[in-house]
C-alpha cells in the first residue's frame, strides 16, 4: 500500500481549533505518530485533548494548521481515511433501545470488510450480553461496545478518547492488554487519557496537553527523567536551612520551605540523598518525614501544569525531550 | 448475511452508499417498532383522521368545487400520513439519536452525512408509502371512487411529498434544540399544512388571494398532485407548478440542512 512508505500514520502541524464562540481549545500543536506505536495525549479535562483528537478523526476542520492521517486530510478526504481507521468516541452514541448484537449489526454493515460482529464482541468480553439492550449495560460495558465496533473493520489506525473511563480495574487492565496485543499486531493507536498510570503503561510515547498545547512530549522515560526528583524532611529542632550543607554542592536544584517542611528537588538524587544523610548522621539529628522519591509521570504531569501556568506569558514553553 | 462472513474474510468487502443505508434503515426499522410514540403517531393517527375529515366534508359544498367525498379524503388523508408517519416522526428521531450522540457516532465511519439521514428517513418513509397506498386502496373501495384519470400526477405526488417531508424533517430538527422541544418544533408546519394545504377545506373553497399564497406551502403541491390526478382537472401548466414549488421546498430543505444541520448537542 502506498502509504506503507510513510514513516508517520500520524502527522500533526500548528493545528488549532476554536470553536463558535470564539474559544480556542487547540493552540498550535505539533506531534507525529509512527506506524505501529501506541502515542498518548495526556491531559486534564478541558486541556483539548478531544478537540484535537476530533481533528484526527475528520470530524471537524481544523482553524488552521494540517492534519495528516494514512497520508490523507482526514476531513476533506474522508472516503480515502474512513475505511481504515477506527474510532471510539469519549461518549457511547448508541441507540439506546438496540440490543448489543443489533448495534454490531448495525455498525459491520457500515465497514468495510467488517469482522463477524460476534467475533469482536468476544474479543471484549460482550459475548453474553449480545440480547441486552444498550441502555441495560454498565457504563464500562458500554466502553466495551464503543471498543469492539472501533476495530470491526480491523483498522490499521485506532483512536480511543479515554478508553477505560468507567471500567474497573480489572476491565482497565483487559484493554490495555487488547490495545497492546492490536500495536504488536501493527495497529497504530492514538488514545487520550487523564489517567498517568495509562499513559505509562501503555504508551510508547506521549504528549502532555496543558490549556491547548503541548507541554512536554517524548517516552514516558523522557519525560520523567527531565522532572527533579524531591527530597522532604522536617528540619530538626533548632536548625535552620542555612545550617544544611551548602545545597548546590550536594545536586540540588532547587528548593522551598513550608514551615519546618524543606523540599529539594534534585536531577542527582543519589547524589542528594547521601550528602544530607551524611551530614544528618555527622550532626546526630533525625530528619523526621524525610521522603525521597524519584520523579514519576505524575510529577511530570503536575509540575508541568504548574509550570506552564506560571509562564504563561513568557513565550514558547514547549519542552522537546524527544530525541 | 452472518452466513457469509463466517468463512474467510474477501477483501474486497468495501461498503457502498447502499448497504450502508441498508445497514442503518435495518436498524432504524427496529428502533421504529420500539419506540411507542412514534409507532402511535406513524401507524394510528393518519388512518384514524380522515374520518374526522368526511365528517367535516359534510358540511361543504363540494360539487360546487367540481370535488366529491372522495377526492377530499384522499389526498387529505394522503397528507396526515406524510405529516405524521414521516415529517413528524422523523424529527423526534433525528433529534433524539442527536441528543444520544448516535449521529456523531455515525459519522466517524465510512457513512457519508445524506447517508447517514437518508438511511435514518427510509423506515418512516417505507411507512409513510405504506399508509398511502393502503389508504388509497380504502378510499377507493368505501368511498367508490372511480380509477385515477392521471395516476403519474398521483404518484409524483406522494413520491414528492415524501422526500419533501423527510427533507423537511432534517431542516426542522436543524433548528430543534432537545428531544423535548421536537414535541413542538413540527408543530407550525403541520397546522399550517392542514388549514392551508388543501387538507381539511380544498383551495377551490378559499377566496383567490389566500388560496394563491395557500398555493406556495410546502404540502400544497402533494395534496393538488393527488387531488388531480384523481379528477383530472389540473392542467399540464398547474401540475408542472406544482412539482416545481415542490422541488423548490426540497431545494431549500436541503439547504437549510447544508448550513444548519449540528451533529452533536449543543453543550
Amino acid at each position: 500500500m502506498e502509504t506503507n512508505e510513510h514513516e508517520h500514520v500520524i502527522e500533526v502541524t500548528d493545528l488549532r481549533r476554536v470553536y463558535g464562540g470564539g474559544f480556542e481549545a487547540v493552540r498550535g500543536i505539533d506531534f507525529s505518530v509512527r506506524r505501529g506505536e501506541i502515542f498518548a495525549l495526556l491531559g486534564t479535562n478541558g486541556a483539548g485533548k478531544t478537540s484535537t483528537v476530533e481533528l484526527l478523526e475528520g470530524l471537524a476542520a481544523p482553524a488552521d494548521g494540517r492534519v495528516r492521517v494514512l497520508g490523507h486530510d482526514p476531513y476533506t478526504e474522508r472516503a480515502l481515511v474512513r475505511p481504515r481507521t477506527g474510532v471510539m468516541l469519549q461518549e457511547g452514541g448508541f441507540p439506546s433501545e438496540l440490543t448489543v448484537a443489533e448495534t454490531a449489526r448495525m455498525w459491520a454493515g457500515c465497514v468495510s470488510g467488517a469482522r463477524p460482529p460476534a467475533e469482536v464482541l468476544a474479543l471484549v468480553g460482550l459475548e453474553s450480553k449480545a440480547r441486552v439492550r444498550v441502555k441495560q449495560l454498565s457504563g464500562g460495558q458500554k466502553r466495551r461496545l464503543d471498543l469492539a465496533l472501533a476495530l470491526l473493520g480491523d483498522p490499521e489506525v485506532l483512536f480511543l478518547d479515554e478508553p477505560s473511563t468507567g471500567l474497573d480495574a480489572e476491565g482497565r487492565r483487559d484493554t490495555w492488554e487488547l490495545v497492546s496485543a492490536l500495536r504488536d499486531g501493527g495497529t497504530t493507536v492514538l488514545l487520550t487519557t487523564h489517567y498517568l498510570e495509562e499513559a505509562e503503561h501503555l504508551a510508547d510515547r506521549l504528549a502532555i496537553m496543558h490549556e491547548g498545547r503541548i507541554a512536554a512530549t517524548g517516552t514516558p522515560a523522557e519525560v520523567t527523567a527531565a522532572q527533579p526528583s524531591r527530597i522532604t524532611f522536617e528540619l530538626p529542632e533548632g536548625y535552620f536551612v542555612g545550617d544544611l550543607p551548602p545545597l548546590d554542592e550536594l545536586g540540588v536544584g532547587g528548593h522551598d520551605t513550608d514551615g519546618r517542611i524543606v523540599r529539594l528537588r534534585t536531577h542527582e538524587l543519589q547524589r542528594t540523598a547521601t550528602g544530607l544523610l551524611m551530614w544528618a548522621a555527622q550532626a546526630r539529628v533525625e530528619l523526621r518525614r524525610l521522603d525521597v522519591r524519584s520523579a514519576s509521570l505524575e510529577e511530570a504531569f503536575l509540575g508541568i501544569a504548574k509550570e506552564v501556568s506560571a509562564e504563561r506569558n513568557t513565550g514558547s514553553n514547549v519542552k522537546e525531550y524527544a530525541a | 448475511m452472518s452466513a457469509t462472513h463466517t468463512t474467510a474474510r474477501p477483501a474486497s468487502a468495501a461498503t457502498t452508499a447502499l448497504s450502508r443505508m441498508t445497514a442503518l434503515a435495518r436498524a432504524e426499522l427496529t428502533l421504529l417498532g420500539r419506540t411507542k410514540g412514534a409507532l402511535v403517531a406513524a401507524v394510528f393517527v393518519p388512518l384514524v383522521m380522515p374520518v374526522s375529515v368526511r365528517a367535516a366534508a359534510k358540511d361543504m359544498d363540494l360539487a360546487a368545487a367540481g370535488l366529491n367525498t372522495g377526492t377530499l379524503v384522499l389526498p387529505a388523508s394522503i397528507g396526515f400520513s406524510l405529516l405524521f408517519a414521516v415529517y413528524s416522526v422523523l424529527v423526534g428521531s433525528y433529534v433524539v439519536r442527536r441528543e444520544e450522540l448516535v449521529l456523531k457516532r455515525l459519522r466517524t465511519g465510512e457513512l457519508r452525512d445524506f447517508e447517514i439521514l437518508a438511511g435514518s428517513a427510509l423506515p418512516a418513509v417505507l411507512t409513510g408509502l405504506g399508509q398511502c397506498l393502503l389508504l388509497t386502496a380504502a378510499c377507493t373501495t368505501l368511498l367508490d371512487m372511480s380509477a385515477p384519470s392521471a395516476p403519474h400526477l398521483v404518484v409524483a405526488g406522494v413520491l414528492l411529498g415524501l422526500v419533501l417531508c423527510a427533507a423537511l424533517a432534517a431542516a426542522t430538527a436543524a433548528f430543534t434544540r432537545t428531544g423535548e422541544s421536537a414535541q413542538a418544533t413540527p408543530m407550525p408546519l403541520m397546522l399550517v399544512s392542514m388549514m392551508g394545504s388543501g387538507m381539511f377545506f380544498p383551495l377551490e373553497l378559499l377566496p383567490d388571494k389566500l388560496a394563491s399564497v395557500c398555493e406556495l406551502l410546502p404540502l400544497t403541491p402533494v395534496v393538488s398532485l393527488v387531488r388531480g390526478g384523481w379528477t383530472g382537472d389540473l392542467s399540464a401548466s398547474d401540475a408542472l407548478g406544482a412539482v416545481a414549488t415542490a422541488v423548490a421546498w426540497i431545494a431549500i430543505a436541503v439547504f437549510a440542512v447544508q448550513r444548519r444541520f449540528r451533529w452533536e448537542p449543543r453543550r
